[in-house]
């Protein structure tokens, strides 16, 4: 037993240099863009760039927008399986997994094929942007909110609603809602973390969002891109941290899982 | 969740719903509350994928054709699988290796709780940073100037540039993935393992098993399922990578999905049903994997639930 935790705490140390050298080598470099002082100029430089300013915005705007349709199309979608049509969950499980299928290149060809031309040529409207979006998001959405409902007694919670005369969107809104908030804000943070650094679609549909600016900001700059890097990491370490103290004891772990690579 | 007795009992339940259906109607009211994710499903996937679809069987002058699949065995489209599938095989093989035993170390290895807690976090978030700001973190570290780069030189007066290394190639790219493969691993292989019992070793040793027969002959056959799968599942996470390596190598590596990148942009190929049969052969690379994945998790939750 003693040799076996000897060698658990040799992969742990291995795998921990791993993790930990790129981050810290990352965050060194992005103080050098001073010659010959530790400074936060590249920091300075970046978040004084109107620039970026302008493609985080949008990529927030994106982020909540694409949150608020994919709650709004897989909420009462997941509580109509669970309550209503119980039989029918492998498929709409197996639609749920589809964009692991699609990859994000592919997808974003296939919307440009599809909306670039009659009946409906709606390649540069953002609504196309956000449907691809929450397709990227579908899967970690859906098996996020499945979770939460599995957790809860959906079936009597909405039998009690109705029995006190309550009418479905009510119910929806003031019953089951409440009782998936942390599933919820959970699918919300992911979805934020996914979105907001996106590159392949923003990039294929044309829009300055933020992940085409970092892009761009790596071709032209040395140290920026660093500070970049750091800033974005400390943004998915803020929200996966804020996901998983939301979920911690409620069984939905391992959701956070994937993204958009 | 309803008890499913109904539901489990073979190939009759199937035919309950249809008979449902034809006598009330009550069937087609259950489905209405579908329609919009239907039909979401069906306008930004299934249609889009069956335009590319459509796209790939368009011979050169319209009219149905199958050359542009022929036209995938050429030696660069198919040297270009051939790397993707490589890049994603040895990024799937090694951080499945060193994921597991990671995993293994904090699951059933003996390692402190807060180990794990902090290893789950960190998996979580190291898994979802990817894209751009991924390989500008390998190029702070490795790339010419990187610090690692600068340091080694440094301290052993070695250029890793010089014996060979180079952040933009097949190794440095694959370096660069396993930073979300192994967390990936990790998070996915850990409900496995905590699903292996202490009974089972604690009956082979008194059985009079050595740690290595115990692995040989029981925790390894029962996890075989859950390791190849989740294995599948990295490659698969792998294949369809786009932004990572586009940012990386910026186009340098013809990985498949920087080659359809590059035909979205401006058709490269000269040839646009070409395109669109490189993206259906993607859909079917990835379709193959999660079938696989899916056959072998039903496998691991025999044992394992």
């Amino acid at each position: 037993m003693k040799k076996s935790r000897w060698w658990s705490w040799l992969w742990m140390v291995l795998g921990g240099l791993y993790f930990f050298l790129p981050l810290a080598a990352t965050f060194l470099f992005s103080l050098r863009a001073k010659k010959g002082v530790t400074s936060f100029a590249a920091y300075i430089h970046v978040l004084s760039d109107p620039q970026f300013v302008k493609t985080f915005t949008f990529s927030v705007e994106m982020a909540a927008l694409t949150i608020v349709a994919a709650l709004a199309l897989i909420v009462p979608t997941a509580v109509w399986v669970h309550v209503r049509f119980p039989r029918v969950k492998p498929l709409v499980e197996t639609i749920a997994l589809l964009p692991f299928v699609i990859p994000p290149i592919v997808l974003v060809f296939g919307l440009i094929s599809l909306y670039s031309r009659p009946p409906l040529p709606i390649v540069s409207s953002p609504v196309l942007l956000i449907a691809g979006y929450v397709v990227l998001s579908l899967p970690y959405v859906f098996r996020s909110v499945d979770t939460g409902l599995r957790a809860i007694d959906l079936r009597t919670l909405v039998e009690a609603a109705q029995s006190l005369g309550s009418r479905a969107p009510t119910t929806l809104l003031r019953v089951v809602i409440p009782n998936l908030r942390a599933a919820l804000l959970s699918a919300a943070f992911l979805t934020f973390s996914i979105v907001v650094g996106e590159l392949t679609l923003a990039v294929m549909l044309a829009w300055p969002a933020f992940g085409p600016y970092m892009a761009q900001v790596g071709r032209n700059l040395a140290y920026e891109p660093a500070a970049l890097s750091v800033i974005s990491f400390l943004l998915t370490w803020g929200s996966i941290a804020l996901m998983s103290v939301l979920t911690r004891g409620r069984g939905i772990r391992g959701t956070a899982a994937g993204g958009a690579h | 969740m309803i008890p499913s007795r109904g539901n489990g009992e073979g190939a009759l339940p199937a035919r309950l719903p249809l008979r449902g259906v034809r006598r009330s109607g009550a069937g087609i009211r259950t489905w209405i509350g579908l329609v919009p994710f239907l039909l979401f499903a069906i306008a930004f996937m299934i249609a889009p994928a069956g335009s590319l679809l459509v796209g790939s069987f368009q011979g050169p002058q319209g009219g149905f054709s199958l050359t542009s699949f022929g036209r995938l065995l050429r030696p660069a489209i198919l040297r270009s699988y051939l790397l993707t599938i490589e890049v994603s095989l040895v990024t799937a093989l090694g951080g499945g290796l060193f994921g597991f035993l990671i995993a293994v170390g904090v699951t059933i290895g003996g390692l402190p709780r807060w180990v794990r807690t902090f290893l789950t976090t960190f998996s979580g978030v190291a898994s979802n940073f990817a894209g751009v700001p991924l390989a500008f973190a390998f190029v702070a570290t490795l790339g010419r100037v990187g610090l690692v780069t600068v340091l080694v030189k440094f301290l052993f007066g070695i250029s890793l540039y010089d014996s060979g290394f180079n952040l933009y190639s097949f190794w440095g790219l694959s370096l660069t993935y396993l930073y979300f493969q192994l967390p990936l691993m990790i998070l996915v292989m850990t409900p496995a393992l905590d699903g292996m019992r202490r009974e089972w070793s604690e009956a082979c040793e008194n059985l009079g098993a050595s740690r290595r027969q115990y692995w040989q002959y029981v925790a390894f056959p029962i996890l075989l399922p859950s390791l190849l799968s989740a294995v599948i599942l990295l490659f698969g996470n792998a294949f369809g990578a786009y932004a990572t390596a586009y940012a990386l190598t910026g186009g340098l590596l013809n990985l498949v999905p920087i080659l359809i990148g590059a035909q979205i942009r401006g058709d490269v190929l000269h040839d646009p049903s070409l395109g669109y049969a490189l993206a259906v052969g993607m859909i079917v690379v990835m379709t193959l994997s999660i079938l696989g994945y899916n056959v072998l998790q039903r496998r691991a939750v025999r044992w394992l639930s």
